[in-house]
């Protein structure tokens, strides 16, 4: 005979009264485990769109516009390249790759077309002054990283297209846009003349459908030293950390480089701002309803449990049970109840985001191991709170009226 | 020993105030067994409660071998409860969704022992009541007089000094009745003081060694012996 014995025996004595308590905190739990669940999954599932989209924050001189993303680099306007040092020495969060972009008119073999400078990751890791600090040192996390570690291999160079950085460019090297390269019927290693220097044809990009198509890409210092404009850029494309956007990441480089203008790509973000928002005020929302509704329903079944079991809280008191143990006896119970609760939750909640996850958000949903502890920690705080005062109650019940008959 | 020092108890009941003890002294010395008579309403269970420390008095002391039990805590009357004195009560007040072992095992869990200690002291106990076949069963499953031979049994799991009975034969029928007074001489026959309550006057005599009733809070001696003497026949009322 242990003190759980006797609260086991109690509580499937008369489970059915038991019930509406325990399906009130199930029913919350498994709500607030299933909104948590396809939140996260939904989130991540929007970093991923976003990762897809290739880079989603530009750094801009001050006093050029963003009418169209894809052509911002190409308005003229100039700042320095060692804002570039600056960002990647920096100690922010969710940097995940920069590609600076010096953009000048050109016109190849009587075709109109913009040779675009960029800066492959190798001279970033040259840099021994960024060695250590840089994001490129950083492991990938999965939140729109598309950094490769050093030591890697490296990735086919169209893959420029997407993550808007390769690894390697010589200074005589080209990666001609698709529709260039169709003009100028290019192919690899096809010998091209841009004002006056012979490149060779690296890659042939694939479509795109936007402006890049129209791009001769050429390393930056070389597209520098061509158009005679000094060690300066047009725009920086960051491929940030969706997450981390939502945190504020774009305001954190306008303090870093305050003589640029930073953008991000506005309705992507919002969107997520908007519905981790909306999430998280739906979970908070159930909360309060599991915390309101469950709380009193349990309080209310504790008042009336320990009402019907006054006598035998007097017995146990006349046999020498100290008001404490009359008091463990109580919130053992709760403990219980909420653990029971907690645990089902968990397993309803999220049978339920894994059926209904596909349907209302188009994301696949998976267990998550640290929604069962919060589910367990949750409802048994709420059973615990909830039966404090009953059990107080219950522990300073006067013997005396309990044994009536005597 | 159990001494009463001018111990008065007043009650206030819908603006009413009840005296359930009125200045009463009692003094029961070890091994006694005393009954307790009077009417419904008397202050017999008052006056029981006083004596198990659930029940402080309005003035006065009450003192268990010597120690005034209403300077104690709470929870050191609770303790004190656990290791000297035993309740019965009139309907047994069995906890019901337990079995009649582990009704037996709550005073023996209550003070520290462990789980197979338990066992063995509950299972002995109900053996020495003759529930020695019946230890799964639950209250609800046994007769009236069984549940109240499991009380016994559990009210004897703390060894106590003082027995505390109240009405302990109320609810039972007179063959039975007679058989729980037995056995409550049995345990005054090994040493244990007994305090029993009860408004079966001719019950009491039979057992006890001294009977006192209580007459609207005050207690006063009584010769119970009397009420053992034949019966007068009753003359015809009309020839």
């Amino acid at each position: 005979m242990k003190l759980s014995t006797i609260v086991c025996k109690e509580i499937l004595e008369r489970k059915s009264q038991l019930l509406t308590s325990f399906m009130a905190i199930l029913l919350g739990v498994t709500v607030i485990v299933s909104i948590k669940n396809i939140t996260y999954y939904s989130e991540k599932a929007v970093a991923r769109e976003l990762d897809a989209l290739g880079a989603n924050v530009l750094v801009l001189p001050k006093s050029a516009t963003l009418q169209d993303y894809y052509r911002a680099d190409m308005q003229g306007e100039v700042m320095p390249e060692e804002y570039v040092t600056t960002l990647a020495t920096s100690s922010l969060e969710g940097l995940d790759n920069l590609s600076p972009k010096l953009s000048v008119p050109v016109t190849v073999r009587g075709t109109s077309c913009t040779l675009t400078g960029i800066l492959p990751k190798s001279e970033f890791q040259s840099k021994s002054a960024w060695a250590g600090a840089g994001i490129f040192s950083m492991p990938a996390t999965g939140c729109g990283t598309v950094a490769q570690l050093a030591g890697t291999q490296e990735p086919p160079k169209e893959t420029l297209v997407r993550k808007r950085v390769i690894d390697t460019l010589e200074s005589n090297e080209a990666l001609i846009g698709a529709e260039v390269g169709g003009s100028l019927k290019l192919k690899q290693d096809d010998m091209i003349d841009v004002l006056g220097k012979q490149f060779r044809v690296t890659a042939v990009l694939p479509q795109t459908g936007t402006v890049d198509d129209s791009r001769i890409f050429a390393h930056l210092h070389t597209v520098q030293e061509l158009a005679g404009k000094g060690p300066v850029i047009n725009a920086i494309e960051i491929i940030g950390c969706c997450q981390e956007i939502s945190k504020g990441l774009v305001s954190k480089i306008n303090e870093l480089l305050p003589g640029a203008k930073v953008v991000t790509i506005a309705q992507v973000v919002e969107t997520q701002v908007k519905t981790n928002r909306m999430m998280a005020g739906l979970s908070l929302l159930f909360l309060s309803i599991i915390a309101l509704v469950g709380g009193a329903t349990i309080a209310n079944y504790m008042y009336a449990n320990v009402y019907e079991r006054r006598r035998e809280i007097g017995t146990l008191l006349a046999l020498g049970a100290s008001s404490g143990m009359i008091l463990r006896m109580f919130l053992l119970k709760a403990v219980i109840l909420g653990v029971g609760g907690g645990i089902g939750g968990y397993i309803l909640g999220t049978v339920l985001a894994a059926t209904l996850g596909p349907r209302i958000a188009g994301v696949l949903i998976f267990p998550m191991p640290m929604l069962f502890v919060w589910a367990v920690l949750i409802s048994t705080i709420i059973a615990v709170i909830a039966s404090l005062l009953p059990a107080h109650n219950a522990a300073r019940l006067d013997p005396c009226l309990t044994l009536r008959e005597m | 020993m159990l001494t009463m020092e001018n111990v008065t108890k007043q009650y206030t009941r819908r603006r009413h105030e009840i005296i359930g003890l009125r200045n009463a002294n009692l003094r029961i010395d070890n091994g006694e067994f005393v009954a307790i008579v009077g009417p419904s309403g008397s202050g017999k269970s008052t006056l029981l409660l006083m004596l198990g420390g659930m029940l402080s008095p309005s003035s006065g002391r009450v003192c268990v071998d010597g120690q005034s039990i209403y300077d104690l805590s709470v929870n050191g009357r609770a303790a004190l409860r656990k290791q000297k004195i035993g309740f019965v009560f009139q309907t047994f007040n069995l906890v019901p969704y337990l079995s009649a072992l582990q009704n037996v095992q709550v005073p023996l869990y209550l003070a520290g022992l462990v789980d197979g200690q338990q066992t063995g002291i509950a299972t002995r106990l109900l053996e020495r009541v003759g529930l020695g076949d019946r230890l799964d069963h639950k209250p609800s499953e046994l007769s009236v007089g069984q549940q109240q031979r499991v009380a016994l049994a559990r009210m004897l799991a703390n060894d106590p000094k003082i027995i505390l009975a109240d009405e302990p034969t109320g609810n039972l029928d007179p063959e039975t009745g007679s058989n729980i007074l037995e056995f409550f001489a049995e345990l005054n026959a090994e040493g244990r003081t007994v305090v029993m309550v009860t408004h079966d006057a001719r019950a009491a005599a039979v057992r006890a060694t001294r009977t006192m009733r209580i007459v609207d809070g005050s207690i006063q001696p009584h010769n119970a012996q009397e009420l053992l003497s034949p019966l007068p026949q009753l003359q015809p009322a009309m020839q």
